[in-house]
């Protein structure tokens, strides 16, 4: 449970602020970059996401581009800030507890800060995929390239 | 005009006090799909519990009988739409429908640089099966330009050549619910000696239909979204050409006999093009639901719709806060944006109020850049919808509030 009370008000600024000025919306033009496609049946969420690493074996950076709804937009940007200088398990274990969040079932607040402001999104079922889209194509790519 | 709350009390969908979200659910989702009535249920029931068996299969009396419906059933379906019983084809759905015409006719008589004559306003089971066709044939898509986000028939002559052998529209639109002049079309498309292949899923549930007066060649529906059961539908084809063309599907109950040199013949149409077993519960319940809205009128049902129509733009007008893309379209859809919430957002806040919209581009893929947006909210009517269903709508896009409430 959060480690500090999270009022819906606070959760409500906190996805606006992601949806109407997101930090991570951009497609790099770096060299260094692996990138997924990531689209929805059911909503019109249409992303691409990538994930650069530092030779460490942390993050280096992430971010995300395309046509998305405010609870997809807000969501992958947010996953995008998270995992900035994390290693792969802490990247893992994050995004573990993010989804046993979805799940409404037990999980640690501790890692997921501004991500907690999704903790209601259960009451919206329709809605998970687009609060996980950014996280999974992240989750995908940390599986994909982590030895790289 | 009919009474709009004895037909609810058909429907055990709408009679039960469902709610959603814990609203009483407003269902404006009916160019999905639509609910079933008692009838519909009941003659399902009635295969399952009363008379199973196998049709074309077997020597006994149930059998028989089952046969007997399925023709029925045809006959019923023939006359709704003005056709001839050998012109009716079973299906799984309008998609299956599309599907049939594109491989069994399509692949067998398109050549390369023939042409497929499409718009951007198809939904995608009229966009795929020939996208697939032209990949495999070498023929090609021409689109025609929408005027005004409708298809016209100036808009058709402009594209039409010798080279055009399949013009395929929907005859009513299912984003933005306009009508295809399909008449016109089909003289036009016919003088181009091309044939001309209906989409009928938005517009058999909810007009009068008669195939021989439009003249299509073509004509594929589904049968739930008519107050049928899922994985029915009908392909109408003049018989001329359902003669002419393949099966899709070959197998069980399609063929006369088959021989060691591994070639078969087969039944004529509409058998030729109904493999295995049919959904049998299906076409019992696809028939009841047709007597159903005859039963009631299909054009009382039109003027019911495009009078909710009317009052639908009227009431979303007056807010002042909503972008109308098909305000003069007359058919039961209304397609819209509140201004500055992201359609899925809004479908989401409906959700959270009862109201059950669907948002997002509705299979018409082609089409947002034709509205300039990408993505809409439709609310669409059927029967059973009432003005209350609509001042619903109304009232909760009025009351607005934050889009996230839904979450909170």
């Amino acid at each position: 449970m959060p480690t500090f009370e999270l009022t819906p008000a606070m959760m409500r600024e906190i996805i606006m602020d992601h949806y109407s000025s997101p930090r991570h919306k951009i497609s790099p033009d770096g060299e260094g970059y692996f990138s997924t496609h990531s689209s929805s049946v059911n909503c019109i969420d249409d992303i691409d996401v990538y994930l650069k690493f530092d030779g460490e074996g942390k993050v280096e950076d992430a971010c995300w581009n395309g046509t998305a709804c405010a609870i997809s937009t807000a969501s992958s940007d947010i996953i995008c800030d998270l995992v900035l200088g994390k290693t792969e398990e802490e990247a893992h274990y994050l995004i573990d507890q993010y989804h046993k969040m979805m799940r409404e079932e037990p999980y640690d607040s501790s890692v997921l800060e501004e991500a907690l402001a999704f903790m209601n999104t259960g009451k919206q079922a329709a809605r998970i995929h687009c609060a996980t889209i950014g996280w999974d194509a992240i989750e995908q790519l940390l599986k994909e390239h982590h030895h790289e | 005009m009919f009474d709009v709350s004895k037909v609810r009390d058909d429907f055990p969908m709408l009679r039960s006090g469902k709610k959603m979200q814990g609203h009483p659910l407003v269902y404006l989702d009916n160019a999905s799909t639509t609910f079933k009535p008692d009838c519909v249920i009941d003659a399902m029931n009635r295969y399952y519990q009363d008379e199973t068996s196998n049709s074309h299969r077997g020597d006994y009396d149930l059998c028989f009988a089952a046969d007997k419906h399925i023709e029925g059933a045809r006959r019923t379906l023939a006359s709704f739409l003005g056709a001839e019983e050998n012109e009716i084809v079973f299906t799984s759905g309008a998609t299956d429908g599309m599907n049939l015409v594109a491989y069994g006719y399509g692949l067998k008589f398109l050549k390369p640089g023939d042409e497929i004559v499409l718009s951007h306003a198809e939904h995608a089971s009229t966009m795929l099966p020939w996208f697939r066709i032209a990949e495999l044939t070498g023929a090609k898509v021409v689109f025609i330009p929408l005027k005004d986000k409708q298809i016209t028939v100036e808009a058709l002559s402009s594209v039409l050549s010798e080279r055009t052998k399949i013009v395929s529209f929907a005859h009513v639109g299912n984003v933005l619910g306009y009508v295809a002049p399909i008449k016109e079309i089909a003289k036009l498309v016919h003088e181009h000696h091309a044939l001309l292949v209906v989409d009928g899923a938005q517009s058999v549930p909810h007009m009068k239909i008669d195939v021989k007066d439009l003249d299509c060649d073509f004509l594929s529906f589904s049968g739930h979204k008519l107050c049928g059961p899922t994985g029915t539908g009908v392909l109408y084809g003049k018989y001329a050409l359902l003669d002419a063309m393949d099966p899709f599907e070959t197998g069980g109950g399609m063929n006369v006999k088959f021989f060691p040199d591994a070639t078969a013949t087969f039944l004529p149409p509409p058998m030729k093009f109904e493999a295995g077993t049919l959904n049998i519960a299906g076409i019992y319940g696809l028939e009841a639901a047709v007597n159903y809205l005859l039963s009631i009128g299909m054009e009382n049902i039109e003027a019911h719709e495009r009078d909710l129509k009317k009052y639908a733009v009227e009431r979303l007008e007056k807010t002042g806060k909503v972008t109308l893309y098909n305000a003069d379209a007359p058919t039961g859809i209304v397609t819209f944006n509140v201004d500055g919430v992201f359609a899925q957002d809004e479908a989401t806040l409906l959700n959270s109020k009862g109201i059950a919209c669907r948002s997002g581009q509705h299979c018409a893929k082609m089409l947002p850049e034709d509205l300039g947006t990408v993505a809409t909210v439709r609310a669409s009517f059927y029967l059973y919808t009432t003005r209350e269903d609509i001042d619903a709508l109304v009232d909760a896009i009025e009351q607005g509030g934050d889009f996230l409430d839904a979450y909170f």
